[in-house]
């Protein structure tokens, strides 16, 4: 396996309390990156996509119920004692969460969070440590790291708090980056700014990157291959470019069409198609989206369409590539 | 700043001068009132501003009183502020435990914390020193041992709000011990309302010192303002400055303390949210 991160089959079970049943919020997901791939997951809210990341980090309360497998860099983590996958995590695995201020100490200044970091994992301190913290801070593109080191959080802008989130993220010099809407905390102009950054990094440093997000020309922008996900499920997996401009799940294809075009400044009266409705729990019988789709016909609401190939890559839907009547 | 704001600050300075003032009185004592305070100097009883051997007048026994002001003062403000500090130690260690890894260690903790707040802190700390026997060390242990769970519960609570952050996350995925992570990573963050706490738990050993003092539970060699005034009970008709002085001596120290707090707490209460 050649893949820096490989998921196969995972699926994360809340308990429900009392009279509500358990709670499937990711079904059966299996993805694979390469080092220097950047692949997108994107779905609507509750699509499952920020959990699958946090059950990839590890980072998901003590209550859920993780299954499937895992490999980092062809290690399987599923097979390994806790401390040790916790360990193999730490070095193997960055991540940039959404709110840069959330995931920056407010106490501690851009340079102390860092050296933190930096001698859990290269055992560098003091000086040593500062240096690397500014070397790191110079790499995410940071002007005056050496004053910037000593700025507490409140000093800093947003997108240079999310630039010290990332250089926190990269001091283990880890092989994969998991990156939760890393953006959309920030300005439409920094966000471009830091899409930049990470699309450099992933060249760079041969990082592979998961990238989740529920913004479709982000993904299409930035990312080799998308995977969309609806009610806990991949639904369709395929290269960025082509998913784009020829989905082949209806849900896909109600995504492109939501998503604004740049024509529609000039036909203002345009309605926006939106998608009514909106997403049902994970695990019921038949396909979930049966209830939105302009082509479900009686096979799609008793039997859920396993994920197949089609074309360029892979999607679950009995009536794949067929346009709406 | 606010006026309300500005007017604490001015305040937390007027409590710092003082309590500087007293700190310096009471490192200076040896010089101000050479000599044994606790020693018979001159005539008994003698009023104020009478003889200017004594300024303050002499108590029952023929005692300086100037010179037991000034030496009390520096057992109230070490016996006040260390056990303080010991009792904000033991606090914010439980609470941390308690609140960052929750479950059991937090269940125990808390119930633990429940049973020493169930106790009067007076009556626990007379019931520790009346066991262990009236020396300063410990008068402090009583004080802290019967105090810290104020601190506990507050501490607790604010590291379970911050223990959900994402920057706790991050640590935790960079693979920081979890016992790193909850003295170096959260706790910083819950220690400013504990600087507001400090004033009140620094006036409240103090008062607790004096008040075993003055039941006659203080160190037996030292002067101390509470053994002071009850010396100064029994002639409170003939003399009511031995009762006075030192109870009013004890009243401005907590009063200092309490404003510094008050002023360090309002100085920092603007740069929460920032």
């Amino acid at each position: 396996m050649d893949a820096a991160l490989a998921v196969e089959d995972l699926a994360v079970r809340f308990p429900g309390a009392g009279c509500t049943g358990d709670v499937l919020a990711v079904d059966g997901i299996s993805l694979a990156v390469a080092r220097g791939e950047i692949q997108a997951l994107i779905g609507e809210s509750g699509s499952g996509k920020s959990v699958t990341l946090l059950a990839l980090a590890g980072l998901l309360p003590p209550t859920a119920r993780i299954s499937g497998r895992i490999w980092l860099e062809g290690r399987p983590l599923h097979d390994l004692p806790a401390r040790a996958r916790a360990a193999l995590r730490g070095r193997g695995i960055g991540m940039v969460f959404q709110d840069p201020a959330g995931s920056l100490n407010p106490v501690l200044t851009a340079g102390s969070q860092l050296d933190e970091v930096v001698t859990v994992h290269q055992g560098l301190r003091g000086r040593a440590a500062r240096r690397e913290s500014e070397a790191l801070l110079a790499r995410v593109g940071i002007g005056d790291p050496a004053r910037r080191a000593r700025a507490f959080p409140h000093q800093l802008s947003g997108g240079m708090k999310q630039r010290v989130a990332i250089a926190m993220a990269l001091a283990a010099r880890p092989a994969v980056l998991l990156a939760d809407e890393p953006t959309t905390a920030l300005d439409a102009t920094v966000q471009a700014q830091i899409f930049d950054l990470l699309v450099g990094l992933v060249e760079e440093e041969r990082l592979a990157l998961l990238l989740v997000t529920h913004d479709l020309s982000v993904a299409a922008a930035v990312a080799d291959r998308i995977a969309v996900l609806y009610a806990g499920r991949i639904v369709e997996q395929r290269p960025a470019a082509s998913l784009v401009v020829t989905p082949a799940h209806p849900y896909t294809r109600a995504l492109t069409q939501a998503a604004l075009p740049f024509r529609a400044a000039a036909n203002r009266d345009r309605r926006l198609p939106g998608l009514p409705g909106s997403t049902p729990a994970a695990g019921g019988s038949g396909c979930a989206f049966a209830t939105r789709c302009p082509l479900a016909v009686a096979r799609c609401r008793s039997e859920a369409p396993p994920l197949e190939g089609h074309a360029d890559g892979t999607v679950a839907c009995w009536r794949a590539g067929e346009s709406a009547p | 700043m606010t006026r309300f704001a500005r007017g604490w600050a001015t305040g937390g300075r007027i409590g710092g001068a003082i309590l500087l003032a007293l700190a310096a009185v009471a490192v200076a004592a040896p010089w101000i009132a050479p000599g044994d305070p606790l020693a018979i100097a001159g005539r008994p009883l003698l009023p104020p501003f009478t003889d200017d051997r004594f300024p303050l007048g002499t108590d029952q026994l023929g005692r300086d009183v100037l010179a037991g002001l000034v030496h009390g003062a520096g057992a109230s403000l070490i016996v006040g502020l260390a056990a303080a500090a010991a009792a904000i130690g033991i606090g914010i260690l439980v609470g941390t435990v308690a609140g960052f890894f929750g479950g059991v260690a937090d269940e125990a903790l808390m119930r633990l914390t429940e049973a020493f707040q169930t106790v009067p802190t007076f009556l626990l700390a007379l019931a520790m020193v009346s066991v262990l026997g009236a020396s300063a060390d410990h008068v402090v242990l009583a004080i802290a041992v019967s105090s810290w769970p104020a601190t506990a519960r507050l501490v607790r609570a604010e590291i379970l709000s911050l223990k959900r952050r994402d920057y706790v996350d991050a640590a935790r995925l960079a693979g920081m011990p979890p016992l790193a992570i909850a003295f170096r990573e959260v706790l910083p963050g819950a220690l400013q309302p504990v600087v507001a706490l400090i004033g009140v738990t620094v006036g409240a050993a103090i008062l607790v010192e004096s008040s075993l003092a003055f039941l006659g539970l203080g160190d037996p060699n030292q002067v101390t303002w509470g053994g002071m005034v009850a010396n100064g009970r029994a002639a409170l008709r003939s003399a009511p400055q031995l009762v006075a002085l030192p109870g009013a001596a004890v009243a401005l120290t907590v009063l200092a303390v309490s404003l510094l707090g008050d002023g360090i707490a309002a100085r920092l209460a603007p740069r929460r949210d920032r």
